[in-house]
């Protein structure tokens, strides 16, 4: 049995998620949209291996692990991206990515 | 144990808020790092050492990396070294050395602790972890492979420069 409380590894897990998807939604860098994005991976995963550690089983630290390579593809894809944006339009602004709508 | 669990998720929510409300991305990135350390200690102190190991490893190492040298490749040339001078000022490194402080206590206190005593938490051996990942878990570590494979023609893909017109 775990010494701390699932509910509180829960609550914390969700603290840090919506700490994300405030950062997420306020800011317009786009470098730190793909931090916001890391943030709550890793509020999941966090909740992940709280219930493993709850239940004393391996497979919540499984599911962090594949959690892990999805952040990592998702981190390459998404800093590629952004290197890309900015050779065409000098800028980190996600508001200037407007093309579509005009 | 449990103090050391709660010391470190306040330590977590705090840098979190930080990288949230910085101006700044390099400064939001060392609070980054920050948060992630902290996390990495909570799963410590959930009983999870292997998993504690590869956050700080994957997350704080190599993504961060990944973060640091996409903005370095973007600020290229002389107006780069003033700007890294203006980005990184003594004072900027007083907040993060004061949590890393509090969480180097807490890694101290958490392994001084007497492993047997109450509340220990149950630690999932890392041989537990890699018997469900090759056992049951097999198909997923498959596919995670051919996930990390499209990243990576991906991010090469998207990452080269433009060809110069009809020359090659």
């Amino acid at each position: 049995m775990a010494a701390v409380p699932l509910e509180h590894v829960l609550l914390i897990a969700g603290a840090l998620f919506a700490l994300g998807l405030i950062g997420l939604l306020v800011r317009r860098n786009i470098i730190l949209m793909l931090v916001s994005v890391e943030i709550m991976l890793n509020a999941a995963g966090l909740a992940f291996v709280g219930a493993g550690a709850h239940w004393g089983q391996p497979d919540g630290q499984v599911m962090f692990l594949l959690i892990l390579a999805v952040a990592a593809a998702e981190v390459s894809v998404g800093l590629a991206l952004v290197l890309q944006v900015y050779r065409h339009f000098q800028s980190l602004d996600a508001e200037r990515l407007n093309n579509l709508k005009d | 144990m449990t103090i050391a669990f709660y010391l470190a998720s306040a330590v977590a929510i705090a840098a979190t808020i930080m990288v949230i409300t910085r101006r700044n991305v390099v400064h939001a990135l060392l609070y980054l790092i920050l948060s992630l350390l902290a996390v990495a200690l909570m799963f410590f102190a959930l009983g999870a050492p292997f998993i504690a190991a590869l956050e700080v490893m994957v997350y704080a190492g190599a993504i961060m990396v990944l973060f640091v040298f996409v903005i370095m490749m973007l600020n290229l040339g002389p107006a780069g070294v003033a700007q890294e001078r203006a980005w990184l000022p003594p004072r900027m490194f007083v907040g993060p050395a004061i949590l890393a402080a509090i969480l180097l206590a807490d890694l101290l206190v958490l392994l001084a602790g007497n492993p047997a005593s109450a509340g220990q938490p149950q630690v999932v051996a890392p041989k537990a972890v890699s018997l469900a990942l090759y056992g049951p878990y097999l198909l997923a570590v498959e596919l995670a492979s051919l996930l990390l494979l499209a990243g990576l023609v991906g991010a090469y893909h998207l990452g080269r420069r433009e060809p110069k017109k009809e020359n090659d």
